[in-house]
């Protein structure tokens, strides 16, 4: 029996890659579409078995795997692998079980996508667990970066799967661009790294960095390039304009890929290199600033959307905001644990949200309302991942956000400690004002008649069982998750007892949390608020935010106006002004041809008065010259 | 080695089919073609069995094949190869054996197209694997003349509207036409080889007028005065070739006007003889001048890099935004070599096989596409992607391996460059590189988002267009399973090409 976690995470790492590189070549099998799909279920449920034995197995060892990759000087520069231990094969789970689960539903949310198409996106989604296991995986940074490169792409082409709808094109190249820039910071990041250090290593690096043999000079602005790149990924200000364009995606790409995993990786990544982090302080002050204002500014934005995919995005950028604040403060550990969590409900939330948009046939909230009665299962997941994000005891996100809240305290951001809690309010309320909204309230059936026609009119429904399904497990293992640990309060404690927060905290988390529940429910609920007077008091503000504040349109001028336009002018230098010397070059020596051509005029006199000039010339240099 | 002259056979063999095309099949195109195969593919064959067998413990030159032509003067058939020209005729064979298969639909006196394309190849090959420098120059020319022709018969004119302080010059000089593109081209090459002549001829003569054998060059010490003059000679001669900025503007209007599998080996090959050049010339060859020259040499590079970027950017005829990507993709490769490290230097020579491969296989789906909208202007066309998703799906991959996309070729070549630059003696290197990058992934996904991954366009033309068919996929499955390939196993490329850096950095700063 293998039980060396190692190996049997590599296992989980291979069958996607097995199931990607089979629909990548075998055309016809693609093509089946429906096959393909089971195929690739077949093999992340597989993948999933070897990461839960993998987590089972490890325990605190840590359990490495290495293969030469790229030589240099006769020896390795860099190799690729698997570095198992706790916090990894942990995610690996998450990563196994949510990209399960996801394909397991898309079965039925893509079950009117052409078989070609649905072929397509399971290659896309075996590519990714691939990538996103190796990232977790990843012993070093040069796997690291290959693999986080590789789900952008992945995010890149999903979110552009149905890329004649001109706003997912555009989406996806915006996604990919945005993250980019990130990620250049990123690269810089890991070459001035290996020139201080001399290796890529994690493990290697650790040693260096724990026993004090890392010259600390420059190491704050690596630190800051490696963090940029976590800033692009993990969608913080102001790179956080992708994320919610990026929903134009399929929604169990977006439960998938822009709420349980990729966008995590930002957070992981700093997780993973918490004792680098932890030599700049200052570094890490700025990464708590920016992740509060990242999670009030998107707790702000998703107040006022329409788009219930959208409110979920940004709830999901704000939620990043809040684990990066907590590595920010230096529990990285509370980060991470709201990342399981958070990874957990948002899914589950996502995966709701698809079920509606699969029975309205509309993202749109007003198109909404009234569905408890005719969707049960959904209204029910639905709550329950409500309810954790909203981080109320017993449900998954409870224990989490305390622990982030308690850290930063401790950790002496009172100002970033402020904002999160500005946010919880804000969290509870946008949640609930979509539960109200959709679920609850009149039906508002005009929509449904017109666009889906007489014969599903009014009658939204349950998804089938193979979308029900990921969703109650989702849902049990949210609630799970929330109980075991809020029983168990105590016993999850990961950073030193000093780094908990005083007594009043909890409660007063809680009673912000039910402030907003209840706020929500005067407003959409009872309508004891007006929401348009609600709206007017916020007025400035909420003018603001439906402009997105303007951030999207920055990067869109920059992008038109400074980058197109420079570019544009760089291309009319070259062909004008460089080329044009070359050019005037050549036109200046064919006139000048022209001319010379002139003399030779063909007539037997003019060259014998040629000769006879020559002559004379000759004739005289040699009189007065030579003489 | 073992009796046959492995490297006589790559290099001739082309050749030998290029007179068989000529003389044994007269107005028969498929045999033309077949012809070609079999020629290109003992190349293949060739060069594969030699980089395969290449011995990296050894390591150093191998595979010698010697004969006096004329020892007088000291002129020799020398051919060997080391772990860089290796890499370079097996890219080499791959593109031509693409090309090959690319070509398959000219039409207009394919029996000459052939030929003079294999006659070219006979030059590239030779250039890689010669180390007498007298014969390597005539592979040079070889290499670079039949391109007038190629382009100017079967190329296709653009046109360009004059503009600015020079608009008068442009008219007069028939800018956008076919026959300018290849007069352009060559008469900057054939500039630029003046230089090459005159630099080993100083060397010839520093030598006592002995031999032209470039072992003979390398162990001599040459003068630091003609050290500074001839690298200089060599650089501006090959950095013509190989796109040097403000020289490089023969080659956006000269391969978009070539013919695909003319583009495919310029951009994809040729422009490497350039940068080959320099580096084994220039650099072997005057250690001195190399080390006191990297300055010139990074700087131009990084301008290469992010202009090239810039002004692909700025394009709107899809031709020419691949041209222009060469050269800022050619940037990337002298700056590895100005680097003057080991990491620096492999991602040099790497980078120049990469970028041979994505821009061989760039060029020829600009003609598949050509072919089958019969149009290059990018804004014109969309949503392709439903049509044509082998095509988009090969120019996605291509696209992704030029902004450096981990997992093919183009990005360990680039992430090697930065490592080098960065642990050179100007850092700020770094830079420019990872900002062209970044820049490729705007102006790359950019056209491919607008012909490919979007919404349809409503113009008649472009409402039902066919797939690559029959002989066209060969040349894109090769070139795509190469860049792939050697994405993912980069060791493929680097572990020979490593044989050679140590010893040549041994050489120019002795670590």
């Amino acid at each position: 029996m293998m039980t060396d976690p190692g190996l049997l995470a590599l296992v989980a790492l291979l069958l996607p890659a097995l199931s990607f590189l089979v629909l990548a070549v075998a055309a016809p099998l693609r093509r089946l579409g429906r096959p393909a799909a089971w195929f690739s279920i077949l093999c992340a449920g597989g993948s999933l078995a070897a990461a839960v034995q993998a987590w089972a197995a490890g325990g605190d060892d840590v359990s490495r795997l290495l293969w030469a990759w790229l030589p240099a000087g006769g020896g390795t520069l860099a190799s690729v692998g698997v570095l198992a231990d706790a916090d990894s094969t942990l995610m690996l789970t998450l990563v196994a079980l949510v990209a399960f689960l996801v394909q397991l539903y898309s079965v039925g949310y893509l079950s009117d996508e052409p078989p070609p198409g649905l072929g397509r996106y399971y290659t896309y989604q075996s590519l990714f667990a691939f990538s996103m296991m190796a990232l977790v995986l990843a012993p070093n940074f040069v796997q690291l970066f290959i693999a986080w490169e590789l789900v952008g792409l992945c995010s890149y082409l999903l979110i552009g799967f149905w890329y004649q709808k001109p706003e997912a094109a555009r989406a996806a190249t915006k996604a990919f661009w945005i993250t980019k820039a990130g990620d250049v910071g990123l690269l810089i990041g890991i070459v001035l790294l290996w020139r201080q250090s001399g290796t890529f290593d994690f493990f290697e690096l650790r040693l260096l960095a724990e026993g004090g043999a890392l010259p600390l000079a420059g190491l704050s602005l690596i630190t800051f390039c490696i963090y940029l790149g976590a800033v692009g990924k993990s969608a913080q200000f102001p790179l956080h304009v992708w994320l919610p364009d990026a929903m134009e995606g399929p929604t169990p790409v977006s439960a998938l890929i822009h709420a349980a995993t990729m966008v995590t990786a930002g957070v992981y990544l700093l997780t993973r290199t918490e004792w680098l982090f932890a030599l700049t302080p200052e570094v890490l002050a700025v990464v708590a600033w920016i992740g509060a204002f990242t999670a009030l500014l998107a707790a702000v934005l998703a107040c006022v959307q329409d788009d219930i995919k959208r409110v979920l995005a940004y709830s999901t950028v704000s939620q990043l905001g809040y684990m990066m604040t907590a590595i920010g403060a230096g529990l990285a550990a509370a980060g991470f644990f709201h990342l399981l969590t958070h990874g957990l409900f948002k899914a589950l939330l996502f995966l709701g949200a698809g079920a509606v948009i699969h029975a309205v046939h509309s993202n749109d909230l007003s198109h909404m309302g009234g569905l408890a009665r005719r969707m049960p299962h959904t209204a029910i997941v639905f709550l329950v991942g409500t309810l954790s994000l909203a981080g109320i005891p017993f449900f998954g996100g409870f224990l989490s956000k305390e622990e982030i809240l308690g850290a930063v305290w401790a950790g002496g951001f009172v100002g970033p400690f402020l904002l999160l809690m500005v946010v919880a309010l804000l969290t509870a309320f946008y949640m609930f004002r979509v539960v109200f909204l959709a679920f609850f309230g009149e039906p508002a059936t005009a929509h449904i008649t017109a666009t889906v026609g007489a014969a599903h009119a009014g009658h939204p429904h349950d998804p089938p069982a193979s979308m029900r399904v990921p969703l109650w497990i989702l849902a049990a293992m949210s609630l799970g998750v929330g109980i075991s640990s809020t029983m168990a309060g105590q016993m999850l404690q990961f950073g030193p007892a000093e780094r908990e927060g005083p007594a009043w905290l909890m409660p007063s988390a809680v009673g912000v949390a039910l402030a907003g529940i209840l706020l929500a429910w005067l407003t959409y609920q009872r309508r004891t608020i007006d929401a348009s007077s609600l709206a007017a008091a916020f007025g400035p503000i909420r003018r603001a935010a439906l402009a997105r504040f303007w951030i999207d349109d920055i990067f869109e001028g920059g992008y038109r106006v400074g980058l197109l336009g420079f570019s544009r002018a760089v291309g009319w230098v070259d062909r004008y002004l460089v080329d044009g010397v070359l050019n005037a070059l050549s036109a200046w020596t064919l006139t000048a041809g022209d001319d010379v051509r002139g003399m030779q005029t063909g007539r037997a006199q003019d060259y014998v008065y040629g000769v006879a000039v020559g002559l004379l010339v000759l004739l005289l240099w040699v009189q007065w010259v030579l003489a | 080695m073992n009796g046959l002259p492995l490297l006589s056979v790559m290099t001739w063999a082309p050749f030998v089919s290029a007179l068989v095309i000529m003389f044994g099949a007269r107005h028969r195109p498929r045999l033309v073609r077949w012809t070609s195969v079999v020629g290109t593919s003992i190349s293949l064959v060739a060069s594969v069995w030699v980089y395969w067998t290449y011995d990296r413990v050894a390591a150093g030159f191998q595979f010698r094949e010697e004969i006096a032509l004329v020892p007088s003067l000291g002129i020799s058939y020398l051919l060997a190869i080391d772990g860089m020209s290796a890499l370079m005729a097996l890219l080499t064979s791959i593109i031509i054996f693409a090309g090959v298969f690319a070509s398959w639909t000219v039409k207009e006196r394919s029996q000459e197209f052939y030929a003079l394309l294999l006659v070219l190849v006979t030059g590239v090959y030779g250039v890689f694997v010669s180390l007498d420098l007298f014969i390597l120059f005539l592979f040079y020319e070889i290499a670079v003349l039949p391109m007038y022709l190629l382009i100017g018969i079967w190329g296709s004119s653009g046109q360009i509207r004059p503009q600015g302080i020079f608009g008068w010059a442009m008219g007069r000089t028939g800018v956008g036409t076919k026959e300018y593109a290849a007069m352009k081209l060559t008469l900057y090459l054939l500039f630029g080889s003046a230089f090459i002549l005159v630099g080993i001829l100083a060397l010839y003569v520093a030598n006592g007028s002995q031999s032209f054998s470039f072992l003979a060059f390398e162990a001599m010490q040459f003068d630091s005065t003609l050290q500074t003059w001839v690298f200089l000679a060599f650089y501006v001669g090959f950095g013509i070739l190989a796109g040097i900025w403000p020289l490089h503007t023969w080659s956006p209007d000269g391969h978009a006007s070539a013919p695909t599998a003319v583009s495919m080996l310029h951009a994809g090959v040729l422009m490497k003889l350039g940068a080959y050049g320099v580096v084994r010339l220039g650099m072997g060859l005057l250690p001195e001048a190399a080390v006191d020259w990297a300055w010139l040499v990074g700087t131009i590079a990084c301008i290469n890099i992010v202009y090239g970027a810039l002004s692909a950017m700025a394009q709107t005829d899809l031709k020419y935004v691949i041209a222009y990507s060469s050269v800022s993709h050619m940037g990337i490769v002298l700056l590895g070599a100005a680097t003057l490290t080991t990491n620096g230097l492999n991602g040099s020579v790497f980078q120049m096989f990469a970028h041979g491969i994505m821009t061989g296989l760039f060029f020829a789906l600009v003609g598949l596409v050509y072919e089958k909208a019969h149009s290059r202007e990018i804004f014109k066309m969309g949503g392709f992607g439903s049509m044509m998703p082998g095509i988009a799906t090969a120019f996605t991959i291509g696209g992704l391996s030029s902004l450096g996309l981990p997992a093919t070729a183009g990005f360990v070549a680039e992430f090697l460059t930065f490592l080098g630059a960065w642990t050179s003696d100007h850092p700020w290197w770094l830079f420019p590189g990872v900002i062209g990058a970044f820049l490729t992934s705007i102006y790359v996904l950019r056209v491919a988002k607008q012909i490919f991954w979007g919404p349809k366009t409503d113009d008649p033309h472009f409402q039902h267009l066919p797939d690559a068919q029959g002989p066209e996929w060969a040349a894109l499955g090769i070139l795509v399973f190469v860049l792939v390939l050697f994405g993912v196993v980069p060791s493929l490329a680097v572990g020979p090409v490593d044989t050679f850096t140590g010893p040549f950095l041994e050489r120019l700063v002795g670590r």
